[in-house]
């Protein structure tokens, strides 16, 4: 297993008495589009919640590229090349895209303590490319993000990661509550993923958009991995049938 | 001409400053030319900065997403504080840093309670109104201390500029309001305070310590109210237990009708500056007019829900105008 950018050996976490992983020992390949699916409550948040940091792991092992690492906080995730689109949208609505794209990672032209003068100019230009590079067309990187719709809301969070050089995308229910023709364009972006060389995470209750654009589906039930095989080894109904 | 009009309707503080200029017109005509005579207007701004302060102050904390009715309190604590122990002794630099600690910590107890319980800011800061106010009537002993005569007015009140225009705390306040401004719009704190107000969940998974964030804005908070404290106190020349009562819900006033959202991330410094502007010019302008002082309130009240249902309704305007693509 010498290509597996990210292994899980043995994950195990409790919520105030809920067994919500049960021992989840996992590879995700490099490069790879990886479709996790599961019922609600079934432990897929709660994986990719300890992979991006937010939660951490009452047991287990997490590996990068072959060394183990501790992911106590987001910023520790990001740092390792880890980034998540959550569901609920990780852009702040009050905020231009510019500034949504450096939230927490600000070019700064000098600091004192952390605390430093933004480069306006360089996020201007450099926001303008991120989304241009993800084949989004906006007006301004100084619109508000509030103003535009949950498609391209998810689309300036993947030119985020995309600009971050990040290696693993994990998209949370990124087709949530969107029109076809913008689950279209998420789709669009997670195929394209493979062509820029980043391992994609999508987790998704809706079948078809797994197999759509997934090289690989992991089904996961009560905490466990129920079913992992690549897509043309498998159907829509069988993975229903273990979940 | 369209991306112009649009960008002006999205500045939170347009519909104050608006409101501001027709006032000021207003007042102008109605005393007969009185209200913009270089006296009334050092009048004005004399004591614009004590209230101008505290608003910065709660305009900023607004933005990260809370709220603080303990300024108005702090506001007397603060210069209390100081008058005691220059009672006792010490000189005023020592007064002043211990002064601008105590707020320090005052605003430190109203963030840490409120992050590590998760509990409302408005329901800690309540709470803390009343205690400090009640430590400043404790620490004086009911009589206001009489204060050293070689006090540093020079440097906080003392009238300087052409023609005696204003007084030395008008130069802290625009120092302090062009800092705080320029941390607001141009710093990566600025950024994540506006973050961190405007949706939470967002900020704190991109990485930023929301609760320092917001701890930090409480700390600023505190502090400008005390220190705006002790620019009146140094003004009167006495430190009243009673000084900032009801400041926290001007400033609260203030902020909003600057544009400042009660609901976080919305919000500018120039706009709470704008707010408590109108405040005053009201104050003032109503008695110049021969108006029934008893009025104040009320036209503050009315300003209030005016300028927060004209700011939705400009917010809504720019977003229905769409420009291309």
């Amino acid at each position: 297993m010498t290509d597996a950018i990210i292994s899980v050996r043995n994950l195990h976490k409790w919520y105030s008495g809920v067994h919500a992983l049960k021992g989840v020992t996992l590879d995700f390949t490099r490069g790879e589009a990886l479709g996790l699916v599961g019922d609600n409550g079934a432990g897929k948040s709660t994986l990719i919640n300890i992979l991006s940091g937010v939660h951490t792991a009452d047991q287990g092992e997490i590996q990068v590229e072959g060394r183990p690492v501790s992911i106590t906080k987001p910023r520790d995730a990001m740092d390792l090349g880890i980034e998540t689109i959550y569901q609920y949208n990780s852009m702040v609505p009050t905020m231009s895209i510019a500034r949504n794209l450096f939230i927490g990672r600000e070019p700064i032209r000098f600091s004192v303590l952390g605390v430093g003068l933004l480069d306006q100019k360089k996020m201007a230009s450099e926001s303008i490319r991120a989304i241009a590079n993800v084949d989004l067309h906006l007006r301004s990187p100084d619109a508000l993000v509030g103003e535009l719709s949950g498609g391209q809301r998810q689309g300036v969070a993947i030119a985020r990661a995309m600009h971050f050089k990040s290696k693993v995308m994990i998209l949370d229910e990124p087709t949530n509550h969107l029109s076809v023709k913008e689950t279209k364009k998420v789709i669009g972006f997670v195929r394209s993923l493979k062509e820029q060389g980043v391992t994609g995470v999508f987790i998704s209750h809706n079948m078809h958009h797994v197999f759509e654009c997934c090289d690989r589906v992991v089904a996961m039930a009560r905490g466990e991995v129920v079913l992992d095989k690549r897509i043309e080894d498998t159907s829509i109904d069988e993975v229903h049938g273990v979940l | 001409m369209k991306r112009l009009f649009k960008t002006y309707l999205e500045k939170p503080e347009l519909a104050g400053l608006i409101l501001l200029v027709l006032l000021i017109v207003v007042f102008q005509i109605r005393s007969h030319g009185v209200f913009l005579n270089a006296d009334n207007l050092r009048g004005i701004l004399g004591i614009l900065p004590e209230a101008g302060l505290v608003a910065i102050g709660v305009t900023i904390l607004m933005i990260s997403g809370e709220f603080d009715l303990s300024v108005g309190s702090v506001f007397a604590l603060m210069p209390m504080t100081m008058a005691v122990l220059m009672v006792h002794g010490a000189p005023f630099p020592l007064a002043l840093l211990a002064g601008l600690l105590v707020c320090a910590a005052v605003g430190f107890i109203n963030g840490y309670v409120t992050i590590r319980f998760a509990i409302p800011s408005f329901i800690t800061t309540l709470g803390m109104l009343f205690m400090a106010r009640s430590l400043t009537v404790v620490v004086s002993g009911g009589f206001p201390p009489l204060l050293p005569a070689d006090l540093p007015t020079w440097l906080f009140t003392s009238f300087v500029g052409p023609g005696n225009m204003f007084r030395m705390s008008f130069v802290w306040f625009a120092g302090i309001a062009l800092l705080t401004s320029l941390m607001l719009s141009h710093t990566n704190f600025g950024n994540w305070i506006k973050a961190t107000g405007g949706f939470l969940p967002a900020a704190a998974s991109m990485g930023i310590p929301t609760a320092r964030v917001k701890l930090a804005c409480f700390m600023l908070c505190s502090m400008l109210s005390g220190f705006a404290g002790m620019l009146q106190v140094l003004r009167l020349g006495s430190p009243l237990p009673s000084i900032g009562e009801g400041m926290e819900l001007q400033a609260v006033a203030s902020a909003v009708i600057g544009g400042a959202s009660l609901a976080g991330g919305i919000g500018t410094v120039m706009g709470g500056i704008i707010g408590t502007t109108l405040i005053r010019v009201i104050d003032n302008g109503l008695v110049l007019s021969h108006v029934d002082a008893n009025w104040f309130k009320f036209a503050i009240g009315f300003l209030t829900i005016f300028a927060v249902v004209a700011n939705a309704w400009m917010r809504k305007r720019a977003k229905a105008i769409k420009m291309e693509g």
